[in-house]
């Protein structure tokens, strides 16, 4: 009888708690589909269905080009931000030299101080460069800022590779480059993975430097920015469309996110055990 | 000898290898990198013209060089308004001190190296092929490292000096370069934050609900994702891969999507929970979820909760799968109850594997910018706080003094001390890992 309670019981609450996780999820896609656009007339299950919100997000709104920009900083971005910590991580690694040390814990320091905690600073300093407004800029803050944080994780796997490979790979005559590249890169995958996909998922949720570092023509906004101008008015009247907008990001990402579940655990399991 | 040496470069960069370590390649680079400089500072001024005297009245801020002109900047912050960029000179002033420190360390290696070529032609070494591929092997990390670090010091380090440095000005809507000048303040804007009522109430304020929040939303977080994990391990879930992937999904969804929803969702005036509450006669009025104070520090945790649990819940299935199932049968042998057994051994165990991970999480709790901004706004607003709303924490308070209020300097101040706290704590916590005595 005992054990019967207990079934009931767990079961009951799994149950709730997937109604919990679900309520929201399901009422947004339902309001995407909803006819009338304001938030007033979004109930949780809609009086007729129509595709109209999508129709108005692609023809009225910026949102193919939002969408665009987005991916092309994230594409880059993630290329990048994975070659330039690999590399740092590798040297910190693998060799030894002075400064190592001191380099190590000045990245891991600087790592706590947020990034757009110098906000203005960067956006003067991009200023002087003549580059606000310029994706580049963006991207450039992206990866600098991926170093600290990721090169400590990178590090960290890669001392958990014995260096007698590294050594096999010399004795048999490769350059350091081509000992790297050839032998450590191909068994460094699920860190690399961990790396690329959070760095390529963070630029379509950033809202602050994007919102400050690109130009506020609202063709070159990221999706983060144009989402989130469409409901900060008061009235929401724009609520339905940005329901559509916001269940065609967030589809893709989210499975990204289940897709890659397995590295993307292990990678926030090793960044607590590493700091 | 050696010593001699070292003076003659410490004047005449190269000159002591050149002329006692007779190393006269080496010499000659580094005395080329000393005419470098001075010709680089020599001729983007008005020295030459200084030199023969057609400058009367010399000021650097008209003809000083490269160098010269960049200190001044960083020291004055202009002195002529509408003309002078304050925060431009200021970081122009600290970029050249970079390129200064860089200067001064080939400086001191150029001495050393002097030294060190005399002491090799006292006891004659020579120097073979042998050495130079030495020198490339030593020297191999610094030429790989230095671009990225060019990089980081530009992006990630420049801004954090700069802010800094801002605190310590008068940098604020009253002064606005280029219109107007910035001038250093030392710490007044500190004695401003502890002293002045207005600014030490709100601060205060601000501080203790950071502290509540962030503490509040991460014990929750973590044990409703401990809880939750629980039940899901449990032996007589079925379902398990179905419950497991819908429970994942607010650590999976984008958290701004998220949050907008969310925030859409508790409005108080059209949102549909209030609606619904309606509608089934369980309130007579709307309750406004996100426009009273406590309200809306109760709906911000709620949400918090809501997007932190899963993450608690995945890492904690990761640690029971790696527990010694032995344990639990010596324990139940011996006689335990199932709370005996989660006291005694589960959550010691899951503890010491998660401890870390709260820390971490803490810290980003503390620092959750998003979570406020994009459900309150900080708001409701209080007009008896300085700027602030009640749900705001100190990160979005300085977010708003910077970008609504461009109050830079006391934002500045903020963030140093935030810097400072969280600083502390997260070194702290990995001082105790392993990785830390590893490096």
């Amino acid at each position: 009888m005992k054990k019967k309670g207990m079934i009931l019981f767990i079961h009951l609450e799994l149950i709730v708690a997937s109604i919990i996780v679900l309520v929201p999820v399901f009422w947004i896609i339902m309001s995407s589909f909803q006819q009338e656009s304001s938030l007033v007339s979004a109930t949780l299950i809609p009086k007729s269905f129509t595709l109209e919100n999508y129709r108005r997000l692609f023809v009225e709104t910026n949102y193919i080009n939002w969408f665009w920009n987005t991916l092309k900083i994230a594409a880059v971005n993630a290329v990048f931000s994975v070659f330039i910590v690999m590399i740092t991580a590798w040297i910190m690694s693998r060799f030894q030299f002075r400064g190592r040390k001191t380099g190590l814990i000045t990245i891991l320091l600087l790592s706590m101080f947020p990034t757009f905690l110098s906000m203005t600073a960067v956006y003067t300093l991009f200023l002087t460069l003549g580059m606000v407004g310029n994706p580049v800029s963006l991207i450039i803050v992206y990866i600098a800022g991926a170093i600290p944080y990721n090169t400590w994780l990178v590090k960290g796997y890669l001392d958990g590779i014995p260096k007698s490979i590294d050594e096999a790979a010399y004795l048999d005559g490769c350059g350091r480059f081509q000992a790297f590249f050839k032998v450590l890169l191909p068994v460094s995958k699920p860190i690399i993975t961990y790396c690329a996909v959070s760095q390529f998922m963070l630029p379509w949720m950033d809202y602050i430097l994007p919102n400050m570092l690109l130009s506020s023509s609202d063709k070159n906004k990221t999706l983060a920015v144009g989402l989130f101008s469409m409901i900060d008015g008061k009235e929401n009247s724009f609520f339905t469309t940005f329901a559509a907008g916001a269940v065609l990001i967030a589809i893709p990402i989210t499975l990204l996110f289940i897709f890659f579940q397995k590295y993307l655990v292990q990678g926030v399991a090793a960044g607590a055990d590493k700091g | 000898m050696r010593k001699k040496a070292a003076i003659l470069s410490a004047f005449i960069w190269g000159s002591g290898q050149f002329f006692i370590g007779r190393e006269r390649a080496r010499g000659i680079i580094f005395f080329l990198t000393q005419i470098a400089v001075t010709a680089v500072e020599f001729f983007t001024g008005y020295w030459p013209e200084w030199l023969m005297g057609q400058i009367d009245e010399f000021q650097i801020r008209l003809y000083g060089g490269f160098f010269t002109k960049g200190i001044w900047g960083l020291i004055t912050l202009g002195s002529n308004p509408g003309k002078d960029h304050s925060m431009i000179l200021l970081i122009r002033g600290l970029l050249i001190i970079f390129v200064l420190v860089i200067i001064g360390g080939i400086w001191c290696w150029n001495i050393i190296d002097a030294w060190k070529s005399a002491e090799k032609r006292k006891n004659s070494v020579l120097i073979s092929e042998n050495g130079f591929r030495r020198k490339y092997a030593k020297l191999f990390p610094y030429l790989v490292l230095s671009p990225i670090t060019v990089i980081f010091l530009a992006v990630i380090v420049l801004p954090i000096i700069c802010c800094v440095l801002t605190a310590f000005t008068n940098y604020n809507r009253d002064h606005l370069p280029p219109g107007n000048l910035l001038s250093w303040v030392g710490f007044e804007n500190f004695r401003k934050l502890f002293t002045i009522p207005i600014w030490s109430d709100t601060f205060l304020r601000v501080a203790t609900w950071t502290v509540v929040w962030a503490v509040t939303v991460t014990v929750l977080t973590y044990f409703i994702g401990m809880f939750q994990a629980m039940i899901l391990n449990s032996q007589y879930v079925r379902g398990r891969k179905i419950f497991q992937t819908i429970l994942i999904l607010p650590w999976a969804i984008p958290q701004m999507i998220s949050l907008m929803v969310f925030r859409n969702l508790f409005n108080g005036q059209f949102g549909p929970i209030n609606q619904i509450l309606l509608d089934m006669g369980i309130i007579s009025e709307k309750i406004p979820f996100l426009t009273d104070p406590l309200n809306a520090r109760i709906t911000v945790i709620i949400v918090a909760v809501w997007l932190g649990a899963p993450m608690f819940m995945v890492m904690m299935l990761g640690t029971f799968s790696n527990m010694d199932q032995s344990l639990y049968e010596a324990a139940s042998l011996d006689g335990a109850g199932r709370i005996q057994i989660f006291r005694y051994i589960t959550f010691p165990l899951v503890f010491l594997a998660t401890a870390p991970l709260l820390v971490m999480n803490l810290a980003g709790n503390f620092n959750g910018f998003g979570l406020i901004y994009f459900m309150t706004k900080g708001g409701p607003t209080n007009s008896e706080l300085q700027f602030a709303g009640d749900t705001d924490i100190l990160i979005s308070w300085i977010y708003k003094l910077t970008l609504d209020q461009r109050m830079y300097n006391m934002a500045a101040v903020m963030s140093i001390l935030i810097f400072i706290l969280i600083g502390a704590v997260s070194l702290w916590n990995f001082k105790r890992t392993a990785s830390f005595k590893e490096i």
